[in-house]
């Protein structure tokens, strides 16, 4: 059934991987089921963001404002997430997202994640470990970004 | 108001109380024959002596006469109670009256209490007094002459027949009287300042109660529910001391009397007896005594109930009358009289201040020394820092508090002098609070409008006399005779006819504050009677056939699916594709349908219900799967589980029994219970893959089956949907609708919104779309507004009537920063050439206005144009840096 997929979905995600299987059939069953037209704006640069989508089928781009214009930087499609920062803290959308294609997803409210995360403090502690990793891998390419520009 | 309880019953009521007086003295000789009969008959009639006997005149046989004297006695008996009725009716009549009066006296001077004395006053302490209190009054105030006149005057009847009949056993009888006249009032006298007490304990506690109410908020983020616990069962322990006090005190009292009323029989049958052994006394006479002594207990009680009420009595009057006579009262002529004509405000008009002063009481003076003028063609700003005193001066300049001290006047008159007529239906006021009624909004405007009744309510004859009825009792009572039946709705205020223009001018208002984005959204989703609303059926229906040809349009996916006899609406629960109608009443209600025997019979038919059972088995044990483990309150719960957290625990017993027993070894009910569950499934919402298209096919055939079978008596509970009718039960939305909104559609919400907004202008609906929004109820002071929404709606009411002097204090401390800048600009651009006194919260708020008055510390400081005292260098511009 519908449901079932969606889960897999949200496995797919490292941000959710080792939550258990109960905890996500509830997020996706409360989750919504949304559907976008090609060419149709999910997220834009600037916004105040109010949900995470996770997609389940079709492509979308995700554009950068530079001073030339939109800038396209990265490509999206089945099992990535959307504006997972936005529903964790209260900062503008980093960037623009857009379909290219007919797109389906799941659409995590910040306020749904929220209650979740106050429900069952273990997805509090996963999520805490994904995004330590980031940071790691973050700080990690800065120190070499840094590095080459001493070099550079 | 009268210090006294006995004041204000003289007052209100003497010539009432005279002839109840009257009345109860005319009944004693009667009362006095009634007992001298039985005396008669059985000395006389039933005598040894068996010749003829003279009654009135009238010779006759002993049987005869008996029979003639037993029905006298009858006669007599019927006249005594035919008083007693007239009596007691005319005395229950009387005492409603004085009631109805006290509560409207006490209720009509809590209009005039000066502001200050709600900071003081709790609603807990204010309410039970108008409402509890002074119930027993009004049976005291009925009874405060009549009833102890006519007790003491049977006692006295009773008396004297015995005395005449027997003097010394009349004065036994009456002997102990004397001693329980001094002693009973003695004791008493102490229950009643425990009573006291007791009246002033529970109206704490009500206070207290109120307050818990009004502050749970803080109860609870601080746990300090125990807290308040301690503090409540302290007061009940209070209470309880002093009540179980009372009923020691009230028994002692009762054995004593019951203990003096059964010795007198004792001197009865002793002397009584010794007397007529020596021959000295008749029994006829003896038991005429004591049947009189008998009727005597009866008046004495009463009369010491009476006693006892009236102490009571005159405490409560004096504890309430008390707290209803606040000093600074608004005075009665200025309030409630109309004045033949009212002091014009008009642009050439001027309010003054010279070293204007304002104490709320001693400790408390907000406003030491203000002086200031404002002419009613300027816009006037108030700044200051907060509890400086600038609040108190938006008060004092809509006149809704007094100057203490100094001079507030208007073209010379004193403010406090003018009629309360003259700034309530030419001024108007804004504040912190909207004051809002539980009420629509259109109710909430029109209040601003409603002075005195202007026309009389349209009412067939019948209706009118009853009306007048009503005020003529009503003006009995010292209450008013105003009808608030009639149209009191100043449309000339308002510069608008009453109809259809006074609705488009109130929309206008709140389009002018930026409500009627919310009023058309609050329209669509209100329910119109199109009986009450001509040609507005077909137009909805023209606004559903516009949209209706948009989803056709082809291109992008229609945001809506709507309702159609022949498929099945993903979108919409299967409950409303079963019934394809909008139920009415409890019948059809969602709730309802597993049990009603009509659609358990169709869907048997239709093959459905051993298959929706397994369904609503399945639903279930995916709802106990997921929200296992769910804390019962949490929100997830309600917005989500078909199941309430109470149930869950009893449908995961369901769930294992099946899985044991199979669904058919269910019990029924429990199977009940499963078949109710998939009533609510909606498959795009919940995505659960349960219903399929064979259901979906067999659904489709129970809705015919539904429609076809549907038995007479239930015809009057379902309204099938019909594309081409008006459905008067649904909200402006659905009919024009006539579908389901497609669930997870990106921008869904606003394409529907889109849609339906183009589709109400084609039909040019959008006019009667906010009228419908205009019924739309604010809740319990607008608790269903937002505050920013709140706030509009109360300088919608201002605008409303079009005043010479708007006076609005800090009355966008809460609103948000858009809205705030279009209340400026409305009020601004609506008050052109009249007078506006605006304290503001923030000094940079009053650039744009005419002239800026600075307060600080109760006195204003600073007067001048934004310009000048911006560039000053004194406390304006030092305020506008400091913010």
């Amino acid at each position: 059934m519908a449901l079932n997929e969606e889960v897999e979905a949200l496995r797919a995600i490292p941000l959710f991987q080792r939550i258990e299987a109960s905890r996500l059939r509830l997020l996706a069953f409360t989750s919504e089921r949304v559907r976008f037209e090609p060419d149709d704006l999910v997220v834009r640069q600037g916004d105040i963001g109010d949900a995470a989508y996770i997609v389940l089928e079709g492509r979308a781009e995700v554009l950068v404002d530079t001073p030339q214009g939109p800038l396209r930087v990265a490509e999206l499609g089945r099992n990535d997430i959307i504006g997972e920062i936005a529903i964790l803290i209260d900062v503008p959308r980093t960037a623009t997202v857009r379909t290219t294609e007919a797109m389906t997803a799941l659409r995590i409210s910040k306020e749904l994640f929220f209650r979740l995360v106050e429900e069952f403090p273990q997805m509090a502690v996963e999520i805490m470990r994904e995004l330590a990793q980031r940071l790691d891998r973050t700080t990690n390419d800065l120190r070499e970004a840094r590095a080459q520009l001493a070099a550079g | 108001m009268e210090k006294t309880i006995y004041g204000f019953v003289f007052r209100h009521s003497l010539p009432q109380q005279i002839f109840l007086l009257a009345l109860t003295a005319v009944s004693f000789p009667v009362l006095y024959v009634s007992y001298e009969i039985p005396k008669i008959i059985i000395n006389d009639a039933l005598g040894d002596d068996a010749g003829a006997r003279t009654l009135f005149g009238v010779e006759m046989e002993q049987l005869t006469y008996l029979f003639a004297l037993c029905l006298v006695f009858l006669a007599l008996v019927l006249v005594n109670g035919a008083f007693k009725f007239n009596i007691n009716a005319g005395k229950g009549r009387l005492g409603e009256r004085m009631l109805r009066r006290l509560r409207y006296d006490l209720y009509s001077r809590l209009l005039r209490f000066p502001l200050p004395v709600f900071k003081r006053v709790g609603q807990g302490e204010i309410i039970p007094m108008v409402t509890q209190e002074v119930e027993p009054l009004g049976g005291f105030m009925g009874d405060a002459l009549a009833q102890p006149v006519y007790q003491l005057g049977i006692l006295v009847t009773i008396g004297a027949f015995m005395l005449i009949q027997e003097p010394v056993l009349g004065l036994a009888a009456l002997a102990l009287y004397p001693f329980q006249m001094y002693a009973i009032p003695k004791l008493q006298r102490r229950v009643t300042q425990l009573a006291k007490q007791r009246v002033q304990h529970v109206r704490r506690l009500s206070d207290r109660i109120g307050e818990s109410i009004s502050t749970i908020e803080a109860v609870h983020a601080d746990d300090g529910a125990n807290y308040l616990r301690a503090d409540i069962a302290n007061r009940l322990g209070g209470i309880y001391d002093i009540r179980y006090e009372i009923f020691r005190r009230k028994f002692f009292i009762k054995f004593l009397n019951n203990f003096l009323a059964q010795l007198t029989p004792f001197f009865f049958y002793s002397i009584g007896g010794y007397l007529i052994i020596q021959g000295q006394l008749s029994i006829g006479a003896l038991v005429a005594v004591l049947a009189a002594y008998k009727d005597m207990s009866a008046p004495w009680k009463e009369l010491l109930a009476y006693y006892q009420q009236q102490a009571d009595a005159r405490i409560k009057y004096d504890q309430v009358v008390q707290q209803f006579d606040p000093p600074g009262m608004i005075e009665e002529a200025l309030q409630v009289d109309e004045a033949e004509t009212l002091p014009a405000l008009t642009p050439a008009s001027r309010i003054g201040f010279e070293n204007a002063a304002y104490a709320e009481d001693d400790i408390s003076i907000p406003v030491r020394s203000a002086t200031f003028s404002v002419g009613l063609d300027e816009h006037v700003a108030i700044v200051g820092p907060s509890g400086g005193g600038k609040e108190e001066i938006g008060l004092l300049a809509a006149r809704l508090a007094t100057v203490t001290g100094g001079r507030a006047h208007l073209d010379g008159t004193a403010l406090a002098d003018l009629p309360q007529a003259a700034f309530g239906r030419q001024a108007a006021y804004v504040g912190p609070h909207a004051n809002l009624f539980n009420a629509s909004l259109r109710e909430n405007l029109l209040f601003g409008l409603r002075h005195r009744p202007l026309r009389p309510a349209d009412l067939d004859p019948e209706a009118a006399a009853r009306r007048d009825a009503r005020a003529v009792e009503a003006r009995r009572s010292g209450n008013t005779d105003a009808d608030f039946a009639a149209d009191w709705v100043d449309y000339g205020a308002a510069g608008a006819a009453p109809g259809a223009e006074m609705v488009r001018r109130m929309v206008e208002v709140l389009a002018a504050v930026g409500l009627d984005e919310d009023l058309y959204t609050l329209g669509l989703r209100g329910v119109l009677d199109p009986a009450a609303h001509a040609g507005l059926a077909e137009r909805v229906l023209e606004a559903r056939a516009a949209l209706r040809s948009r989803l056709d349009a082809p291109g992008a996916a229609a945001p809506i699916e709507p309702f159609d006899a022949d498929a099945y609406n993903v979108n919409a629960t299967l409950a409303e594709n079963l019934l394809f109608g909008a139920p009415i009443g409890p019948a059809f209600a969602v709730g309802n349908l597993a049990g009603h025997p009509f659609v358990r019979s169709v869907l048997e038919e239709a093959g459905l219900l051993d298959r929706l059972e397994g369904i609503g088995l399945q639903v279930a044990k995916i709802m106990v799967e997921l929200f296992a483990d769910i804390d019962p309150g949490h929100e997830l719960f309600q917005q989500f589980s078909f199941i309430d957290a109470d149930d869950l625990p009893e449908f995961r017993t369901i769930a294992t029994r099946a899985d044991r027993l199979g669904v058919p070894g269910l019990e029924a009910e429990e199977r009940r219970r499963l078949l109710g569950l998939p009533f609510l499934l909606i498959p795009e919402r919940h995505r659960l893959g349960l219903i399929d298209d064979a259901l979906r096919a067999d659904l489709l055939a129970a809705r015919r089956l539904f429609r076809e079978r549907l038995p007479e008596a239930d015809r009057a509970s379902v309204e099938f949907f019909d594309a081409d009718r008006y459905t008067a039960r649904a909200s402006l939305q659905d009919n024009i609708l006539f579908g389901r909104v497609r669930h997870g559609q990106a921008h869904g919400a606003a394409r529907v919104s889109a849609l339906l907004a183009d589709a109400v202008d084609e039909a040019g609906i959008r006019q009667a779309v906010m009228e419908a929004g205009l019924a739309y109820e604010v809740g319990i002071g607008g608790s269903r507004l937002t505050q920013t929404q709140r706030q509009k709606l109360a300088f919608a009411r201002a605008l409303l009537k079009r005043p010479a002097l708007m006076v609005v204090n800090m009355a966008t401390a809460g609103v948000e920063r858009v809205a705030r800048e279009m209340l400026f600009l409305a009020v601004r651009t609506a008050m052109e050439g009249r007078g506006v006194v605006w304290v503001l919260e923030a000094p940079e708020l009053a650039e744009g206005f005419s002239r800026v008055v600075v307060v600080e510390d109760g006195r204003t400081v600073e007067d001048g144009t934004w310009e000048a005292l911006s560039g000053a260098g004194g406390p304006f511009a030092r305020l506008l840096r400091q913010s």
